[in-house]
């Protein structure tokens, strides 16, 4: 079987476009500053608006309620400090009235840290637990909603595990109640249909390099009469809430990959959930005693999380890249650190089996033989590191030993 | 771009690690057996050794572990045929990390359990022949002031040390000159531990 390199870690990143590179590379003739009133301003400024519209598209939303940022993380915690600023003194610490805010224990680190941040301050933060297949317990989620509360965040689509939340009925239950609803679509944005009406959000967090276009370029959607600061303080850039000269090129290349993420939508729904369902039958087929994690339909088209119990994460990781193949581990050693995935943890995996899981996430460019070629790859692999772990050999595993 | 992540012979004994045993560990009749580390942590390290007149004439080892404690381990049990126990039982994950041509330095926790396993091993083997304790003075000292060793701190830590205050507590270290230069090493010794035991150990 001859080697290949097959990269399935667009959950991760993804590389550019060649449309959205092209279109780049002629951009950079684009040096005017779009603040700027003279012709070259004028003109920067006319491109990027394009670019607002064709990202506002993607997501039903007026171009005018969509704001450049430098990515996820910057747009979650615009939104944090937006809320908090709302309802806190000056020295940060809550005023009375809603200081409650709701997310889940399966957000990214930037939701994760931002809502800790506010509990330092003095807010109360619910981290919402999820059932086995990554879906927020409505119940749950239900017993902690009131009158205080100021902020839901639940992400639309789990990075991981790929879990898609029921974010209609959780801004429903949100809105009734009087709170915020913000939901962090980076993930979901380009791979499932993103409608703000439809989703009834407040806030909705993109990304550009999730969809084929540059890194360090994302949006916030803002509905009208949602409280907004900028998080960045500066000139009149984005209506004044975000400062800083405009990151031209990057905002021209997410313009363009957002309208090409909106045309291929039905295909990339139809597509990558076959090779996506390939692999998974596959693997289940041909290698003995693993789960696969996450929801089994509400699921992103691109994601497959597998347990293999038995082996280690991050030698599987790099078994894998020896062999060409680059996946993405929920394993602690491969990140330097001693947890496992919050994610798989949350979901009830435990630390055994999420330290033993990979994260195949699958885009453009992955075809049908390279699926072929993974499925024959990694049983042989699998089957080794099975072969020389102690898991295997020791009839009863004490979880400690002394 | 780099073809590999870490060190070439890391990435050789990865790939081709000597004297592992890829069958049951019945399979290998063996004089002493050591069994180190935490699933919940994502390693564990199991270590047989066949031993004459207190040499180690032979080894095999398993291990549920990241590449790192797999090409350590593999080194290590090179390194140790033909040696005396007692030599065998000094070795040092220092010693281990400069013969792979070293690891990142959040890598270097992987490498301790082959030579926890191992000492562990020699520990049972020392038991079933009526000398154990043998090898207590194999021990570094951390604090030199009030002479606390690693052994003290890894028995701190089984009893619930989670932290600097709990060591101190436990074992008074850092309490003699108080300049605290004994804090690094203890430190990087909870974290080791915490690799090793697991956070639930109490």
């Amino acid at each position: 079987m001859e080697k290949r390199r097959i990269y399935v870690d667009y959950n991760a990143t993804t590389p550019l476009n060649s449309e959205v590179k092209a279109g780049m590379i002629e951009d950079f003739e684009i040096y005017g500053n779009a603040s700027s009133m003279h012709s070259s301003g004028r003109h920067a400024h006319a491109r990027l608006e394009e670019a607002r519209k064709a990202v506002g598209d993607l997501i039903g939303a007026p171009a005018k309620t969509v704001i450049f940022t430098s990515g996820g993380s910057e747009s979650n915690n615009t939104v944090f400090q937006a809320l908090r600023r709302v309802a806190s003194d000056s020295s940060g610490k809550p005023l009375k009235g809603r200081t409650e805010i709701i997310t889940t224990a399966i957000e990214h680190p930037c939701v994760l840290n931002s809502a800790a941040y506010l509990k330092s301050l003095g807010f109360t933060v619910y981290f919402l637990p999820v059932d086995q297949y990554g879906k927020v317990k409505i119940d749950e989620y239900r017993k902690v909603l009131s009158e205080r509360t100021l902020l839901v965040s639940v992400m639309m689509a789990n990075n991981e595990i790929g879990t898609i939340q029921d974010i209609r009925e959780i801004a429903e239950l949100a809105k009734a109640a009087g709170a915020w609803m913000h939901t962090d679509a980076v993930q979901a944005a380009g791979k499932i249909p993103v409608n703000v009406d439809d989703l009834k959000v407040d806030y909705l967090t993109m990304s550009g390099h999730k969809i084929y276009g540059p890194k360090g370029i994302g949006a916030l959607y803002v509905r009208s009469g949602a409280p907004l600061f900028p998080l960045i303080h500066g000139g009149h850039q984005e209506d004044g809430f975000r400062a800083g000269t405009y990151n031209n090129i990057g905002i021209l290349g997410y313009g363009k990959a957002a309208e090409l993420a909106k045309k291929n939508l039905e295909a990339y729904g139809r597509d990558i959930r076959v090779l996506r369902n390939q692999l998974r039958d596959g693997l289940l087929a041909k290698v003995p005693n693993i789960t696969i994690n996450g929801h089994p339909t509400d699921v992103l088209p691109n994601t497959l999380n597998v347990s293999f119990p038995g082996a280690e994460g991050e030698s599987i990781l790099l078994g894998l890249d020896l062999n060409g193949i680059e996946a993405s581990t929920g394993s602690a050693c491969a990140s330097g650190s001693l947890e496992p995935s919050h994610v798989l943890m949350a979901v009830g995996v435990g630390p055994e089996l999420a330290h033993g899981s990979i994260r195949f996430s699958l885009g453009w460019g992955v075809t049908k033989e390279d699926i072929e070629y993974i499925i024959d790859t990694v049983p042989p692999i699998i089957a080794r590191f099975r072969a020389m772990s102690t898991v295997s050999s020791v009839p009863t595993v004490p979880s400690v030993q002394s | 771009m780099p073809e590999w992540l870490y060190s070439d012979t890391v990435k050789d004994h990865f790939t081709n690690p000597r004297n592992v045993l890829m069958e049951d560990e019945s399979t290998y009749p063996h004089d002493a057996r050591g069994l180190t580390g935490n699933l919940i942590c994502g390693d564990q390290m199991l270590m047989l050794l066949r031993i004459k007149d207190d040499i180690i004439t032979d080894v095999r080892w398993k291990t549920y572990g990241c590449a790192s404690a797999i090409a350590s381990t593999s080194v290590l049990s090179e390194t140790i045929k033909g040696m005396n126990i007692k030599d065998a039982y000094t070795i040092k994950p220092e010693d281990l990390v400069e013969k792979m041509g070293g690891l990142p330095a959040n890598k270097i926790h992987c490498s301790v359990l082959g030579d926890k396993a191992l000492r562990k091993a020699i520990d049972d083997y020392l038991a079933k022949t009526g000398r154990p304790g043998l090898f207590k003075e194999a021990s570094t000292v951390i604090c030199t002031c009030l002479g606390i060793t690693d052994k003290d701190l890894e028995n701190a830590y089984l009893k619930g040390a989670r932290s600097w205050e709990d060591f101190q507590a436990a074992t008074k270290i850092g309490t003699g000159c108080g300049k605290g230069e004994c804090k690094t090493k203890a430190l990087e010794l909870l974290h080791e531990y915490a690799h090793i035991y697991g956070e639930k150990q109490a």
